[in-house]
């Protein structure tokens, strides 16, 4: 796996994979996409840039442990919930509203909080898989 | 074609039970996957065949009819997701389960790490040798 | 804003504030501030349905029978009320009894989703939400069986889950076959609707249900995996197990045959009153023949699931009001059990009953202190089971089925003998060998208190909760202000 052609591009497809990830999370709300493909590619990302240079590098492209976005992601996509209670409508219900002209609501940014949940769980278990091989698979979770 | 399905259901289901009933982990596993798939197949035929128009709206505003029912198949997208978790979650819990207990098949696991069957209450003429297993804090 | 979401919130706020901060000590508080906020937040839903009635959200706005109901009714509010007790008495033994591995592996969040689940099961509006419900339930609990890796915990949690995989495959035939025969999946919906079926579709339906809630509740004859798995993971885990989880089986049990499948009660409940009868002596006759504290509390619990059935299967409105009243009743005092089992084998080192004894020489408080739930649960005076198993009975008496009071109260008189037994066991009789007592035990002793006191206060003050059971076995058997509160008074 560890070619030449291999390592070199996948520097650049890492950037432009990722950038495609976020390009598919923001389409997704009146087109196909959405967060959870969008982290899917984002992961696939990772997963390219892992076989290519190993996970240990791979894991050095994000600086918190993976988990922890699992937690801030369902923080956004509840936070994103609760707007519409202090409307004085039920949970959930999309609120929308403009910023600087772009409109936006209260479902992208559940969409984002999808996103990383997602991102953050597949990529936990990707970096789990080095853990194994690492200890040779003795090691409890 | 209801009918058709309906057989289908009725054979995966029956591939799916049999499998679950292996001793083995790994074939109880892929049986659950079996058998879940003959519910969503079921859920998906019993929300009525009857059409193969998507329930999107046209650039024109106007919808194709008859369209698709999409409520059975939003609840088999859901059924398939959940399925899937617990399949992965199956996956490792099996992997940890044959390095703790040394074994996969289902026969092989039982009442060997559960406290010895110990005499009854009344007469105690010997103490139960194995107790319970615990995790090293 | 309505206080219904509140119970779901609070859990799910409370797990992801844990995953966020991820350093056990503060997830401890966390904890123990969620439980609190449970609990005010349950109190309030409680009120709020008592003064105003059924209360209903369509989440998202989307008109019901279309979107995501929730519905809070008498039934639901109390059992969100008694599984936010235990969850608070099971918040305090975690903090007294820190288990750092576990937390790291995420104990707090996980337990905290597990409520969430179960709370969102108790109030949902929605057969297929139910489903999703359970299974949100089902993978914490999962998660929490195994979690640490104990053999014995990877024993009991492969039975646990291949059994719940099982009924959860069921329960979705279920779902999918109700929703071909019907095109409905909310509740209230559908109660106007499966009245419509043939009647052997309906009772083939509702064998379905059946089964697959039984799984969950662990009666006959499908309760076999209990007693094999919630032994097995650390005691805060299993006392939460015991306390909630079969309880959102009969839970949904208890919605599905009163709000559906009514017609042809002398089939299906008949049925259920036979499961109830042989769930009630096997279980108490195996619990007998337990050498191991937990293992025997296991079963017990399962021979007392028996009587939530009991009144279910009788269609009284006593006898309903009964097994709501038992239900509530049997979360606070198995979970007091499970947990003071916990202690004891902090105490003694060991669960296994001849190798314990002489506590009463030692800890005489804390033979009192087992006494009381011991006697709520085998149904003696002044404890809330007395009233719980004196309302069964005399519901059973009034319909003239004899027979499940006989075995009731024959039931009620093995547990006493198992309890009195457990009571010679570990306390009584001189302990076998001289063992030190580990110090420190007092602070695990708090929720085993909690919870005591509370049982003995229902069962000298049963009238507040007596009269709520009642009200929720109204509204189960007259679900009309049910349906109107989801579907509008339009329809």
């Amino acid at each position: 796996m560890n070619t030449l052609i291999l390592r070199t591009t996948s520097s650049f497809l890492f950037t432009l994979l990722l950038l495609l990830s976020v390009f598919l999370l923001f389409r997704g709300h009146n087109e196909p996409g959405g967060g959870f493909i969008g982290a899917l590619v984002a992961v696939g990302a990772y997963a390219l840039y892992a076989l290519a240079h190993g996970l240990k590098a791979a894991r050095k492209l994000l600086p918190l442990h993976p988990l922890r976005l699992v937690g801030w992601g369902l923080l956004v996509a509840l936070l994103s919930a609760l707007v519409a209670l202090f409307l004085n409508k039920p949970l959930m219900t999309g609120v929308w509203f403009s910023l600087f002209g772009v409109k936006v609501g209260t479902p992208v940014i559940f969409d984002i909080g999808v996103y990383l949940t997602v991102f953050g769980a597949l990529l936990s278990a990707l970096f789990g898989l080095e853990e194994t091989a690492r200890t040779g698979g003795q090691e409890g979770g | 074609m209801e009918v058709l399905l309906a057989f289908l259901v009725g054979g995966l289901a029956a591939v799916g039970v049999y499998l679950m009933l292996r001793p083995h982990l790994i074939q109880f596993l892929v049986g659950f996957l079996v058998l879940g798939n003959a519910a969503n197949l079921l859920i998906f035929t019993a929300g009525r065949l009857g059409s193969q128009f998507p329930p999107l709206v046209q650039r024109d505003g106007g919808l194709l009819e008859p369209i698709a029912n999409p409520l059975p198949q939003a609840l088999i997208l859901t059924a398939i997701v959940i399925g899937f978790g617990l399949a992965a979650f199956g996956i490792v819990l099996f992997y940890r389960a044959e390095q703790g207990l040394g074994t996969l098949s289902a026969e092989a696991m039982p009442e060997v790490f559960e406290p010895a069957p110990a005499p009854s209450p009344v007469d105690q003429v010997e103490a139960p040798r194995s107790e319970k297993e615990r995790v090293p804090a | 804003m309505s206080v219904l979401v509140l119970p779901l919130l609070v859990p799910l706020s409370t797990a992801v504030l844990c995953l966020v901060v991820a350093q056990p000590r503060v997830q401890r508080t966390l904890g123990l501030l969620g439980a609190l906020a449970l609990l005010a937040s349950a109190l309030a839903l409680l009120l709020e349905v008592h003064r105003r009635g059924i209360q209903a959200v369509q989440i998202g706005n989307w008109p019901a029978p279309f979107g995501i109901t929730f519905v809070a009714d008498h039934l639901s509010a109390l059992m969100v009320f008694a599984s936010s007790v235990v969850a608070l008495a099971v918040a305090l033994y975690a903090l007294a009894e820190p288990d750092p591995p576990r937390e790291r592996l995420g104990y707090h969040p996980l337990s905290y989703f597990l409520l969430f689940g179960v709370n969102g099961a108790f109030l949902t509006g929605d057969i297929f939400n139910m489903y999703v419900w359970f299974e949100v339930l089902l993978l914490s609990s999962f998660v929490l069986m195994v979690l640490g890796n104990g053999r014995a915990q990877l024993a009991g949690g492969v039975k646990y889950f291949a059994v719940s995989l099982f009924s959860s495959v069921l329960f979705l035939v279920a779902v999918g076959l109700l929703y071909g025969s019907t095109g409905a999946l909310n509740l209230a919906d559908l109660a106007t609707r499966v009245g419509e079926l043939p009647l052997g579709l309906q009772n083939a339906l509702a064998m379905l249900f059946l089964t697959a809630f039984g799984l969950k509740a662990a009666v006959f004859p499908f309760f076999f995996w209990l007693p094999a798995s919630y032994p097995a993971p650390p005691v805060a885990i299993s006392a939460l197990f015991a306390g909630l989880l079969t309880k959102v089986g009969v839970y949904a049990l208890l919605r599905v045959f009163t709000l559906l499948f009514t017609q042809d009660p002398a089939f299906t409940h008949g049925v259920i009153l036979w499961v109830a009868g042989l769930t009630l002596l096997l279980g108490v006759l195996l619990a007998l023949a337990q050498g191991e504290l937990r293992r025997l509390l296991s079963f017990q619990l399962v021979s007392h699931i028996g009587y939530m059935l009991m009144g279910l299967g009788l269609l009284t409105p006593l006898a309903l009001a009964g097994s709501v009243f038992y239900a509530l009743n049997h979360m606070l005092v198995i979970s007091a059990l499970f947990l003071l089992a916990g202690l004891l084998d902090r105490l003694q080192g060991t669960s296994v009953l001849v190798r314990m004894g002489g506590l009463y020489r030692s800890h005489p408080g804390l033979a009192l202190l087992f006494l009381l739930p011991a006697f709520s649960l085998a149904g003696l005076p002044p404890f809330s089971g007395f009233w719980a198993k004196f309302t069964l009975a005399a519901a059973g008496l009034e319909a003239g089925a004899y027979a499940i009071v006989g075995v009731a109260l024959l039931v009620g008189l093995l547990t006493l003998l198992s309890m009195a037994m457990v009571f010679a066991e570990v306390f009584w009789k001189a302990s076998p060998e001289g063992r030190s007592v580990p110090e420190g035990w007092g602070r695990l002793a708090v929720p085993v208190v909690l919870l005591a006191v509370l049982t003995l206060g229902i069962g000298l003050w049963a009238e507040p909760l007596m009269a709520l059971s009642q009200q929720a076995a109204r509204e189960l058997l007259e679900p009309t202000p049910y349906i109107q509160a989801v579907l509008g008074v339009s329809r």
